[in-house]
């Protein structure tokens, strides 16, 4: 039997999701398993929507097909939505649920949709587990630290092929000394935000 | 640093990029050279931080990197290397072999000595460029062997092996990359580093002297070259047969990414295909893909863009009297545009082979999101200079833009980008709307677009006196493709120390006689600079120059310094709103109430909008240190 997990990660230019996606890979190469990711980089960092795939396991190209997404994990409540035709009924998506309002709402009059809507939109699509990792990440000692709270309840929502520590350790390994802790603490308020969906 | 380390059959998880380089490393690299450009920027950063890791660690690295001006100076300068004896490297992103095609076209007659790969990133689907050209077309126009890797462990062998193909060859390398190439990260099995050469020697030989009698030589020996190539093409490991399942006329031809497209569909279609996958693509194994038109009834081609191999594939069948079908992009089921995906592949081969699609139609979302574009940063300098140019210019003010961070000023409130065509252009289309309309003309280029290709343009303003306003955003670093240095800044791509070239000196040795350098945080006096800059009569040279947001909020990170933010007195606010409408930071928004405030997380505490705003409204606020 082939396995293979499709996690699509999603948010806003400089959030960390491009790092979120690297630190997975690595994990997934430290957990000695087959990974292949897709980033963008580039223009598109800019403040712009940002989307990454890390597929695992017997997989060979770098993007996911749609409706195949085991997980979406987005750090921008509507960029989840965004990339729903990567989901299926089986897909688990953890979004945090504080929204950055782009500027063409602002200065081109477009409308940034209320999150009531957003969120019955994509349960009616996939599962649905919605984290305040803002205020995890603030809680934990350092805002940017969300892309990892969004990584611990990733890790707690029976995704990955792994053990959440692996991915943990990978995490502390990657950042300095001095920021360890502020990490471990941002990736266990992660993974305690997913218990109930 | 685990991309210098010299373990073999250890594997680490290394983006198509650095793959590259370290497949470049394990080839025994002397000299690599760039102008960067998305997706192809992590190579050269990657030697770039290998240097500087090796000086930080009082080693010496054992290999030149230069962020050289342009791709062309960066081709020659690899070139030369290559003539001495030593292995080289050159890599840009696809519009930038463009620049480097002058001397790429006769380099190709002329040969090369030591193994030379040109790397050249093409960005389908135009994720970070201006067009999605098809550079396999380089590798036909000017008769360049060409190496297209499908996934990042092939890409380092690639690298590796590229430089004895191109020694055996005597003829440089295109290397053929796609962002989803470049951009994608896998795990690399690590093979041992190869001894670099440290100097070479330069041979004299009068062949290298291309005038009309040498080059009608060096034409035909380059022809007998590529028959020799293609004998390469045939036993190459790169190009091989694969069968899936059992035996059937069905063959598939493929190369790239897209290969990867193509195991994944004939898998999850449950069906079998002779595979034909391609990795030296010029030029064609020509026997191997014979064998495979007299094996076949039907041939499906998948390639992104252009029907390069579709199109040989026809003349080959033709040649061999075959009735095979072949089936593309001629019959419709694959498109000329943009870039292929898992879902498109299997679609298409499901369609041609009448077998039902596993994939679910691809459904977005039903209720209306706002669009997110990459906008200008928070704090970003290039945005009150663009205010204080919308202030100073009359308002059918014509603004031809360059290629940086600075082309999202084309969008609203700011709208300061009317044309754009490629590097350099901005300058140049100024002269050429002058003397064509009697409209004002503000031109915008970054420092580093000005040393890439900017100058001559200048000189062509000040020899003709055309009156434009020619304003260099001067923010000292090449932000948009990751802030690599240029030669506005005092620090080379190793590292090392270097001579800072001040743009005005140089605007001023191209005999500009109105000059005037402004800081645009001076938002006022910036606006004055552009008045006077419009009533010169002449070319006039605008040098705003103020360092990157991005950058100098890392280096207060790194030293501890406090970064503020700001806040709006709701009570003296009187919603005249020229702070979103006019000046259009990201940081602000509308609350529900229609008050209008600006997001702590997105202000980059810059403080240009205090002066913008007329009610005196805005007002620093605490100071925030998040950080990592």
């Amino acid at each position: 039997m082939k396995s293979k997990t499709n996690i699509v990660l999603t948010g806003v230019g400089g959030q960390g999701v491009i790092t979120a996606s690297n630190i997975l890979g690595k994990a997934t190469v430290n957990a000695e398993m087959n990974v292949y990711a897709s980033e963008v980089h580039g223009m598109a960092q800019r403040g712009g929507s940002v989307i990454c795939c890390v597929r695992i396991g017997d997989v060979f190209g770098p993007l996911i097909a749609s409706g195949t997404a085991d997980a979406i994990i987005s750090t921008e409540p509507i960029e989840a939505l965004r990339y729903i035709q990567y989901s299926s009924k089986k897909t688990k998506i953890i979004t945090d649920i504080n929204p950055i309002i782009p500027f063409t709402v602002a200065v081109g009059g477009e409308e940034y949709p209320s999150l009531d809507e957003v969120f019955k939109e994509i349960k009616s699509r996939a599962k649905l587990y919605k984290i305040d990792a803002l205020k995890i990440a603030r809680d934990s000692g350092a805002i940017i630290t969300k892309n990892i709270v969004i990584l611990g309840a990733l890790a707690a929502a029976e995704i990955l092929p792994f053990k959440y520590n692996i991915l943990l350790d990978t995490i502390l390994d990657n950042v300095p000394e001095k920021y360890r802790r502020i990490n471990e603490r941002a990736f266990r308020g992660g993974m305690d935000s997913i218990q109930s969906p | 640093m685990e991309i210098i380390e010299d373990k073999p059959e250890k594997a680490i998880l290394l983006l198509g990029n650095e793959a590259i380089t370290r497949g470049a490393l394990e080839g025994g690299i002397d000299v690599a050279t760039t102008y960067p450009g998305t997706p192809s920027s992590e190579i050269a950063d990657t030697f770039s931080a290998i240097a500087k890791y090796l000086k930080k660690n009082g080693k010496k690295p054992n290999f030149h990197f230069e962020y050289s001006i342009n791709e062309k100076v960066a081709l020659e300068m690899a070139a030369a290397a290559s003539f001495s004896g030593l292995r080289a490297l050159t890599c840009m992103k696809h519009v930038g072999l463009n620049v480097a095609s002058d001397a790429l076209m006769t380099y190709l007659y002329v040969g090369c000595k030591g193994g030379h790969i040109i790397v050249t990133a093409d960005d389908p689907y135009c994720h970070s460029s201006q067009n999605e050209q098809d550079n396999r077309y380089f590798a036909l126009f000017g008769s360049a062997p060409m190496l297209e890797p499908s996934s990042p462990q092939e890409a380092k062998e690639m690298t590796r092996i590229g430089f004895k193909i191109s020694e055996e060859l005597k003829q440089p390398l295109l290397f053929r990359t796609t962002t989803r190439l470049n951009h994608a990260r896998g795990p690399i099995t690590l093979k041992k580093l190869e001894k670099t050469r440290g100097k070479g020697y330069f041979e004299k030989d009068p062949m290298l002297v291309t005038v009309p009698s040498t080059a009608r030589a060096n034409h035909y020996d380059l022809l007998k070259k590529m028959d020799q190539a293609e004998k390469i093409s045939e036993k190459s490991p790169f190009n091989e047969i694969i069968t899936t399942g059992e035996t059937n006329e069905i063959g598939i031809v493929t190369s790239g990414v897209s290969f990867n497209y193509v195991k994944e569909a004939v898998e999850d279609l449950e069906t079998s295909a002779k595979i034909l996958k391609l990795g030296m693509t010029h030029p064609l194994p020509r026997k191997m893909c014979e064998k495979l038109i007299k094996s076949c009834k039907e041939i499906i081609i998948v390639e992104e863009l252009e029907p390069i191999l579709e199109n040989q594939f026809k003349v080959m069948a033709y040649d061999l009297g075959s009735n095979v079908k072949i089936f593309g992009k001629s019959t419709g089921h694959f498109s000329r545009l943009y870039e292929y995906n898992p879902y498109i592949v299997t679609d298409a081969i499901s369609k041609i082979l009448g077998i039902k699609n596993p994939i679910s139609n691809p459904t977005g979302y039903k209720i209306k999101l706002p669009s997110r574009p990459p906008a200008l940063c928070p704090g970003c300098p290039h945005r009150a200079t663009y205010f204080a140019v919308k202030k100073a210019s009359p308002k059918n003010t014509v603004y031809p833009t360059d290629i940086g961070c600075y082309t999202l000023g084309k969008e609203p409130p700011l709208e300061v980008a009317d044309l754009l065509l490629c590097m350099g252009a901005n300058a140049g289309i100024a002269c050429g709307l002058s003397v064509s309309t009697d409209q004002k003309i503000i031109s915008f280029m970054g420092d580093s677009t000005f040393f890439h290709s900017g100058i001559p343009p200048i000189i062509d303003a000040v020899h003709h006196n055309h009156d434009v306003v020619i304003t260099i955003l001067d923010n000292r670093t090449t932000a948009m493709t990751g802030h690599q240095p240029n030669p506005g800044t005092d620090f080379d791509g190793m590292g090392r120390p270097a001579k800072r070239i001040h743009v005005e000196d140089v605007a001023k040795g191209c005999g500009v006689e109105h000059i005037e350098v402004t800081n645009p945080s001076d938002i006022k006096e910036t606006t004055q600079v552009f008045k006077r800059a419009l009533e010169f009569h002449g070319p006039a040279v605008v040098v705003s120059k103020s360092p990157c947001i991005l950058l100098e909020n890392r280096a207060k990170r790194k030293t501890g310094k406090k970064i503020p933010t700001y806040e709006i007195d709701q009570d003296k606010c009187k919603h005249c709103k020229t702070c979103i409408g006019q000046f259009g930071c990201p940081a602000f928004y509308y609350a529900e109430d229609e008050s209008i405030h600006i997001d702590e997380l997105q202000c980059n505490g810059c403080g240009d909008c205090v002066q913008i705003c007329p009610f005196d409204s805005i007002s620093k606020k605490e100071e925030k240190t998040d950080e990592k």
